[in-house]
């Protein structure tokens, strides 16, 4: 078990709050929506906070502007993985970003047993830092 | 005033003696700027009885080609090309006669690009701020602001990282990110020091950071301190699954040991190193060159800036060291809190931060901008926010400051009576709930302590930070304030 504050992974920008309602969710579709922002969802089950390319639950949705829609798609992918990481993501195509705008985490697994950290010993007192996910000692798709 | 104007005959304008400044040529009210030219904004204190118009023609001579008296070597070059020229003196509204201030001019001069090297920061201050802020002809001088050419700007590297590569190494994303200063900022071992950056960044803070003057002392040797900070990020990034990071200070007394602690941190694998302002132009220039070559974010910290950027009559504007360090490629830069307890004007610091963040900045008074900027495709440098802010501020944080920022809440996190974790989570919290609630649509100006007091029914260590600090404010005058002002802005 994770022993930091909620005993979870923290990536995105909610993971120190309650778990999200459906409500809250469509809210914050809705303000990505109103800033012209497409919509994706996203899913895995190897957290590493370097693991930056999470599997795609279709394209982001570059023409569905129906906030309910949008949820529909989330849920679908909810149903389809309820033991996986799943995060909504808002992506920006304005010359100067070009990038993500928005991340945070809609499902995740039962149990989240985190991660440990392997120290290599190298020359002098300097250390190799390696952060090992746990889950991914397993298969994919037997993880969680 | 007198109608002086340039001697345009030869013989007359080059016989040995001297000549006031309009006389050589740096005066010209029917000069337009050219889209190649660098436009500097400065104000200026005549001494008594020099007129505004010869006052602004000194400065512009004195920065470019002028000595005090004429020299016929001017006549080997292309002298009217180089000479910079002053076109336009404005009187500053509310100084002169009847008003608290004695008379201030704004006084605006051209430069042609040819007169300074491509991609050196010291090559264009020698010329703008170099002799002239000395000039007797001048009670006072301060640089306001620059337009730097597209063509001008494109000589330099700008930041090495940028915000949205560094959002994106990082994976955060649509929120300003959090720090901290370790406290005390002196005196700590470097076990001990690593025992705040863990609990600090454990807790839910993105960055702990060095303060400017911790560098290699008595109490703690600067490898020992890479190596514990890099234990506690690792461990603490493992703990959470995030990416998190130190800013491990690498300023130093040459460039030699600067660049030997910047690789150590490299191989030690630091997302990010820091530098003071006060290692110069030229090293921060080096530096940055060295971050994009590592994949290194560089935070710089403006320590001595206000020896010179605070008083409104002399010495220069912070929103030109902005200018000047998003084009010398620095990733982060201490850019005021408006709140917190140092100096700061909301619309005068919002101006600092479009400076930072804009692809292109209208002219805008009312933040102080002077100059329509285009930045030339130039990365976006991320604004720091620190010193004496709490999460109990938070909705006024988010409403002034916008996503892309670096909150550091130092004594905000440290000082928590629930101990540091306990800070850093309360600052975190108080974050996200903000941040849902005003994409929500709510009104978090208004409704943001109620906001605050919510989440603190469910999180007890943000309840102990705005019972400690709840009612703490700083409410002072700021000194450097718009000259323009179309709204109050008084220091909140």
């Amino acid at each position: 078990m994770m022993t930091n504050h909620g005993n979870r992974l923290t990536q995105g920008q909610f993971s120190f709050l309650p778990e999200l309602t459906d409500k809250q969710i469509t809210a914050q579709i809705e303000y990505a929506l109103s800033k012209n922002w497409a919509l994706g969802v996203e899913y895995t089950d190897d957290p590493h906070p370097r693991n930056t390319y999470w599997e795609m639950y279709g394209n982001p949705m570059f023409d569905l502007k129906d906030a309910s829609g949008i949820l529909k798609e989330v849920n679908a992918c909810r149903k389809t993985f309820p033991n996986h990481y799943i995060r909504v993501t808002a992506f920006d195509a304005t010359q100067g970003v070009e990038s993500v705008q928005m991340s945070y985490i809609v499902n995740r697994p039962k149990t989240e047993p985190g991660f440990g950290l392997t120290r290599q010993e190298i020359g002098g007192r300097q250390i190799q830092y390696t952060v090992h996910s746990y889950a991914t000692d397993k298969p994919e798709g037997e993880r969680y | 005033m007198t109608e002086e104007t340039q001697i345009t005959d030869g013989k007359k304008r080059y016989s040995a003696g001297v000549l006031r400044y309009k006389q050589m040529g740096y005066w010209d009210p029917h000069y337009q700027p050219k889209e190649t030219d660098l436009i500097a904004m400065f104000r200026m204190t005549p001494q008594e009885g020099v007129d505004s118009e010869e006052c602004a023609a000194a400065v512009a001579g004195e920065s470019s080609t002028a000595t005090w008296t004429v020299v016929w070597t001017d006549r080997l070059t292309a002298c009217d090309l180089y000479r910079a020229k002053a076109y336009r003196v404005d009187p500053v509204p509310n100084t002169g006669p009847g008003t608290k201030t004695e008379q201030q001019y704004f006084a605006y001069i051209a430069y042609d690009i040819d007169l300074f090297e491509g991609g050196s920061i010291a090559n264009l201050t020698a010329s703008i701020i170099g002799n002239v802020f000395g000039f007797k002809a001048v009670k006072a001088l301060r640089l306001e602001d620059m337009r730097i050419p597209v063509a001008y700007l494109k000589t330099f590297q700008g930041p090495a990282t940028g915000v949205v590569v560094e959002r994106e190494r990082l994976d955060k994303f649509g929120r300003p990110l959090l720090g901290a200063t370790t406290k005390p900022k002196l005196g700590l071992s470097g076990r001990n020091y690593g025992r705040v950056v863990y609990e600090g960044l454990k807790g839910g803070l993105d960055f702990m950071k060095d303060d400017e003057n911790i560098n290699s002392q008595p109490f703690m040797h600067w490898r020992d301190r890479f190596l514990y900070c890099m234990e506690a990020v690792n461990k603490a990034s493992a703990a959470t699954g995030e990416v998190k990071g130190h800013y491990l200070n690498v300023t130093a007394g040459t460039m030699e040991e600067m660049y030997a602690r910047a690789e150590f941190a490299k191989s030690l694998g630091s997302v990010i190193i820091m530098i003071d302002l006060v290692i110069g132009y030229t090293a921060i220039q080096s530096m940055a060159l060295w971050a994009r070559k590592n994949d290194m974010i560089l935070h710089l910290h403006r320590a001595g800036n206000s020896t010179y950027s605070r008083q409104k009559n002399h010495g220069m504007n912070f929103r030109v060291i902005c200018k000047w360090m998003r084009m010398a490629g620095v990733d982060h830069i201490h850019a005021g809190t408006v709140v917190g307890k140092l100096e700061g004007d909301p619309m005068m610091i919002r101006g600092f931060y479009d400076t930072l963040l804009d692809t292109h900045t209208p002219m805008q008074l009312e933040k102080g901008l002077f100059f329509e900027q285009d930045w030339a495709s130039l990365n976006k440098v991320m604004p720091v926010a620190s010193g004496g802010i709490h999460a109990g501020q938070m909705h006024q944080l988010l409403t002034y400051l916008g996503d892309d920022v670096v909150l550091q809440f130092g004594g905000g996190t440290i000082g928590h009576p629930m101990g540091i974790q306990a800070g850093a989570t309360a600052n975190r919290v108080a974050l996200e709930a903000m941040v849902l609630a005003r994409n929500e649509g709510r009104d978090i100006w208004n409704e943001g302590p109620q906001i605050l007091q919510d989440a603190a029914k469910w999180c007890s260590p943000l309840k102990a930070a705005i019972d400690t600090w709840g009612d703490i404010s700083f409410n002072y005058e700021s000194t450097d304030t718009a000259d323009f002002a179309v709204t109050p802005t008084a220091s909140i």
